[in-house]
């Protein structure tokens, strides 16, 4: 049976920064799966601008920035396999796997990086009265159909759901000489980056109509129409505001769901507001060695974000495999115990949440009687100048012997989005693991203007930063500190709140 | 004097701009919550312009169709002449990131670049 | 045997039996008929079979408890029950007796429910029980608590419609019936001892006539007889949910019967999927399959009534049939007595699914004693469906893979479709044509993407294989063009 290090599921912007992040943290046995019959995932057919801007202070189209990516990926001599279907991952990271050319095979990994992506929520989701024609394309199909197979989904066109999808769709199609009549955002507010309102609409005269949805669908064969009305607050249509539209085409770009089939097979936990796996600071779920980045995690606007996260699960992870290794160095026969114990420690820290600290404690005492064969094995091995984490178990060690880090660590903070905010990755952070800062990420539930977003270590407010507005649309980060978590070494839960 | 409204496109918040302009000249801008809002508002409303991408069609390649952009932006009003333009133009695979699909676009002095590489293949 | 239509007005050929609809009931009497020596063709107005109700409905195969004793309904349910497993083996098809429960919430209604068992009873449908609220719920512990006592019937049991039919009529055709698409019929005439069937593509002749033309059985009916029938649609809304909540409930959870038919059920499907509905609203329009936000609404609220916590959420799409109602209430089959050579299989709504065993069987003896047919020596009674990988063990799959390389490339990721799959569905006889036809046919774009993701492969694989543009692909025939030019063609 085939064995790699680090198997990475998926070759879209997330599973290439975190190969090369992976690599370049000194794991030469990296693998990536992609099922399409080229890397770069779904960047391939967001052809537009405006990516990049954070990571390479240009604007790129979307193919662009992913052939940077896959530049380095050739250039690092990282292994990955197209057209390759991940079909199961068993919880001893076993991946199987199919292709045409080598059928199913299994290939066993000390590390899985989850970054199989998203997918868009389908008509079905938002349970649209009316007939079931042709001409009704969630936004990114049409978008595959326009910028890779070059063709014309239709010539009139409504779109519902300003998702950004939609948004640049709207101007695509428009651009390729479909006539796009309007866009219909069930909420009060649009889904979608303020940039792509302006420059993908009002460029166009494309009017946005805001709590407005399809309440009908008409056509048997293929679209000829739709109705839409407005809605109340309660999102149900207002009588009287109905309005036809003769058209051969709807758009939905109404969300996007992270793709976490195999994940759930696994056994990885499910967060229910993001449908991504939960996360700790390292991006690694409740399986010790299973990390989840870019939007099979959560959904993101930006993908210079992705890459940025990415980044960092492939740091992670060669991190994670490190430790393995030098775990296995002492020895075959310890090493088959090792493997139970520990990755049974590793679970427990994380169902120490629930448990309670009590057993945390006990469990992190044994977790750093080894890590600590571990710490000094590995400055041996070397390669962590570009490691903060591998800097901070090594700081957490040495600690361990003034007999002061022990409660650090196995302890484990817990993040709660608190008032306005729904989520936040990660959800748990282990200080002694953390680097030297944290993003956590997380969007707030409705559009709040001038308000501030505060942050509190249990009930103390440690941060409050005025916004003048915040929304859902546009994904929120948090920076913490490794140096100020230590500061607070009884800290158990760290809220995030949109204030007045 | 005439004044024209804008959507500042520098941050979520969206600010609602007033351009008050005497002719060409901007007199004043307001409406915005920082300078960048002024900047913005200043470039919008004398001298538009927008990067436009689009696809043309590849021939004896791997995929139907290339992406492609304007290799800077470009005035708002040449955008349909742009794309119009492209429309008459097909590509001869190999065609990489980079190459030049258009020269001096719809007179606008821009050539038109690919954003992808695509390679020779069966025709698709 | 399949003609493209206009290869048959060459020959001027008389037919020996059309039947008119390639639904669950054309479908099934064809392959009942397809066992004798007669010159048979199917004639369907639309691109695919199952196209009309068969494609929309319960996927119920009813123990046979709700028709009125000595109706054809009850007779032709419960034999049709009977022959369901036999008749999936022979066709390769799934089939579950997953049982159902009838639920009862109230007191007062309970003589209802023991009607409902008496009625079984005399209907000969075996094994039924009726629970106490205990039982109920130990055995289906997502049943309402306010459940006072429940019919059980084990027998009942959930088939995949589109299956069926289209197993049904890959049998019929392989036993040399002929099918023909896209045809309309729009009038019969008596011709001697003849039809003479004009269609939207010319005349065809034939001595006996079947009419299975579902929601239009009542309109072919009155080409031919005096005695007017008259069907009313009623449309049933229906939401179908992620397997994810596919065992929410192991048993078909039905409501005691209203006056319009039994009310909105909750059911697995033999995927794994959860189905609620329908509704029953009578409409007008023949090809009113579309469904309302009152009719959706109603089935997510009336599915909790019987069923607690159904993840709604988990909706990943809605859909409507249309039941053909006949004003009698039952099934109509066999000949008006003013139509010789005519016979009507109308009125053909729920229980047809569970009775198509029985109708194919019972219309086929009409006509055999009528026309005096003989047996073939070679009537095969085995399909072979598409070959689902998943259903191999690792070392066949990857045989497998090795001589057909297809089968290791997954097309649809929701529902895990392999390219080999889809080729199957579009290679074999009365293959499928359009995207439509080969989600019924693999459940390509049936899954919780909703055809997203592979509808642009499918549509890729659909083009190479038929030899067509990607331009002709359609989503179910007709003018379903899923595209309309290339870019800027409209520039």
């Amino acid at each position: 049976m085939e064995k790699y290090d680090i198997v990475v599921i998926g070759g879209g912007p997330a599973g290439l920064a975190a190969a090369i992040s992976a690599k370049r943290s000194g794991i030469d046995s990296v693998l990536i799966l992609e099922r399409d019959r080229e890397l770069g995932g779904i960047l391939n057919q967001c052809i537009h601008n405006g990516f990049g801007l954070h990571t390479f202070q240009e604007e790129l189209t979307g193919p662009e920035y992913a052939h940077r990516f896959i530049r380095q990926v050739m250039e690092l001599g990282i292994e990955y396999r197209l057209d390759t279907m991940v079909m199961d991952i068993s919880r001893e990271k076993l991946v199987m796997a199919m292709n045409r050319k080598d059928g199913l095979f299994d290939i066993q990994a000390k590390a899985v990086i989850l970054a199989m992506g998203c997918r868009e929520r389908a008509r079905g989701a938002l349970n649209i009265p009316g007939f079931r024609p042709a001409g009704i394309y969630s936004a990114g199909t049409a978008q595959k159909l326009v910028n890779v197979e070059g063709c014309m989904p239709g010539r009139e066109v409504v779109i519902l759901g300003s998702g950004d999808i939609g948004l640049i769709m709207a101007r695509r199609m428009t651009l390729e000489g479909a006539r796009v009549q309007a866009v219909a955002e069930l909420m009060p507010y649009s889904g979608g980056l303020k940039r792509n309102i302006v420059q993908c609409l009002e460029d166009y005269g494309i009017p946005l109509k805001l709590s407005h949805t399809v309440i009908d669908i008409r056509g048997r064969e293929r679209l000829e129409g739709v109705t839409l009305a407005e809605v109340d607050g309660r999102g149900r249509p207002v009588p009287g505001t109905e309005e036809f539209y003769s058209c051969d085409t709807l758009l939905l770009s109404v969300g996007l769901i992270p793709e976490n089939e195999l994940s759930g097979k696994m056994g990885v936990e499910m967060n229910p507001v993001t449908s991504g796996p939960r996360v700790n600071e390292s991006l690694e779920t409740n399986i010790g060695g299973v990390f989840a980045c870019g939007n099979v995690l959560h959904v993101h606007d930006l993908v210079d974000f992705v890459s940025e996260e990415a980044g960092a699960a492939g740091r992670n992870a060669a991190a994670y495999v490190k430790e393995y290794a030098e775990n296995s160095v002492t020895g075959s026969a310890k090493d088959s115990v090792k493997d139970g114990t520990k990755a049974s420690t590793r679970d427990n820290w994380k169902d120490g949440t629930k448990a309670g600290t009590r057993d945390n404690w006990k469990d992190s005492v044994a977790g750093s009687a080894e890590d600590s064969v571990t710490g000094s094995v590995e400055d041996s091995v070397g390669d962590s100048t570009k490691d903060n984490r591998r800097d901070g178990t090594k700081a957490g060690t040495s600690e361990n012997a003034t007999g002061r880090a022990d409660h650090q660590r196995g302890r484990e903070i817990r993040l709660q989005p608190a008032e306005g905010v729904r989520y936040t990755v990660p959800e748990r952070i282990n200080v002694s693991r953390m680097d030297e800062k944290l993003s956590v990420r997380f969007r707030v539930g409705n559009v709040y203007k001038n308000c501030y977003v505060s942050t509190y270590f249990d009930r103390e407010r440690v941060s409050r930063r005025k916004r003048q507005v915040v929304a859902p649309g546009e994904m929120e980060e948090v920076i913490l500190t490794r140096e100020q978590l230590l500061q607070y070494p009884d800290l158990e839960t760290i809220s995030i709140k949109v204030e007045a | 004097m005439n004044t024209k409204n804008l959507t500042c496109i520098n941050c979520p918040m969206g600010c609602s701009l007033t351009v008050e302009m005497e002719g060409d000249q901007v007199i004043r801008v307001s409406g915005n919550t920082c300078k960048r809002g002024e900047i913005y508002a200043r470039k919008e409303v004398t001298d538009p312009t927008r990067i436009v991408t689009s696809t043309v069609k590849v021939l004896h390649g791997n995929a139907a169709v290339i992406p492609v952009k304007t290799k800077e932006d470009i005035p708002k009003g040449k955008i349909f002449d742009c794309v119009k333009a492209l429309k008459k133009i097909q590509v001869e695979a190999p065609v990489h990131i980079g190459d030049v699909i258009a020269a001096d676009i719809a007179g606008t002095g821009v050539d038109v670049i690919a954003t992808k590489n695509v390679e020779q293949g069966a025709d698709i | 045997m399949i003609y493209e239509s206009s290869m048959a007005y060459e020959s001027n050929m008389t037919y020996d039996i059309i039947i008119i609809g390639a639904g669950v009931s054309g479908a099934a009497i064809a392959r009942a008929l397809s066992r004798y020596q007669a010159n048979i063709c199917v004639i369907e107005k639309e691109e695919d079979v199952c196209y009309g109700t068969s494609k929309a409905n319960s996927a119920i195969v009813h123990a046979g408890y709700d028709a009125v004793p000595g109706s054809l309904k009850a007779r032709l349910n419960v034999r049709g029950s009977r022959m369901m497993g036999r008749l999936a083996e022979e066709l390769d098809i799934p089939f579950r007796r997953n049982g159902s429960l009838v639920v009862c919430r109230d007191k007062e209604e309970f003589p209802e429910l023991q009607k409902l068992y008496e009625r079984g009873v005399a209907n000969g449908v075996e094994e039924l029980r009726i629970l106490g609220r205990e039982e109920t719920l130990a055995m289906e512990p997502n049943v309402t608590d306010d459940v006072f006592a429940a019919l059980y019937a084990p027998t009942a049991g959930i088939v995949c419609p589109f299956e069926l039919n289209i197993a049904l009529a890959e049998n019929a055709c392989e036993n040399g019936v002929e099918f023909r698409f896209n045809e309309e019929v729009k009038d019969i005439v008596r011709s001697g001892q003849c039809y003479e069937l004009h269609t939207g593509r010319g005349t065809v002749r034939t001595k006996y006539v079947i009419n299975a033309a579902g929601v239009y059985a009542d309109v072919i009916h009155n080409m031919v007889s005096r005695r007017k029938l008259h069907i009313t649609p009623r449309r049933g809304d229906y939401c179908l949910l992620d397997r994810a909540a596919g065992s929410h409930v192991g048993r078909t959870i039905f409501a005691l019967p209203g006056k319009l038919g039994k009310g909105i059920l909750v059911t697995p499907t033999i995927h794994g999927n959860l189905l609620i509905g329908p509704t029953a609203m009578e409409v007008e329009d023949r090809e009113g399959t579309n469904t309302t936000r009152e009719g959706l609404d109603q089935v997510l609220e009336k599915a909790g009534l019987n069923v607690k916590d159904i993840p709604v959420r988990q909706v990943i799409t809605s859909f409507a049939g249309l039941r053909a109602h006949e004003d009698g209430g039952d099934f109509i089959i066999g000949e008006p007595e003013d139509a010789e050579g005519f016979m009507d299989c109308a009125g053909i709504e729920s229980p047809g699914i569970a009775s198509c065993p029985a109708i194919g069987e019972m219309a086929a003896q009409i006509v055999r004693d009528k026309m005096g047919l003989r047996e073939k020596s070679d009537f095969v009674s085995t399909r072979k469906g598409i070959l689902k990988p998943d259903a191999l063990t690792r070392e066949e799959r990857n045989a497998l893979i090795r001589e057909i390389p297809a089968y290791g490339n997954i097309v649809c990721r929701c529902e895990m479709i392999t390219e080999g799959e889809i080729i199957d569905a579009i290679r074999r006889p009365l293959g499928a044509k359009s995207l439509d036809g080969i989600k019924r046919r693999t459940r390509a774009g049936m899954g919780r993407c909703q055809g997203g993701f592979c509808s642009p492969r499918v549509m890729e694989i659909l083009a190479r294989e038929c030899g067509m543009n990607l331009q002709d692909v359609t989503k179910s025939g007709g003018r379903s063009q899923i595209i309309m030019g290339m870019n800027k063609d409209m520039l």
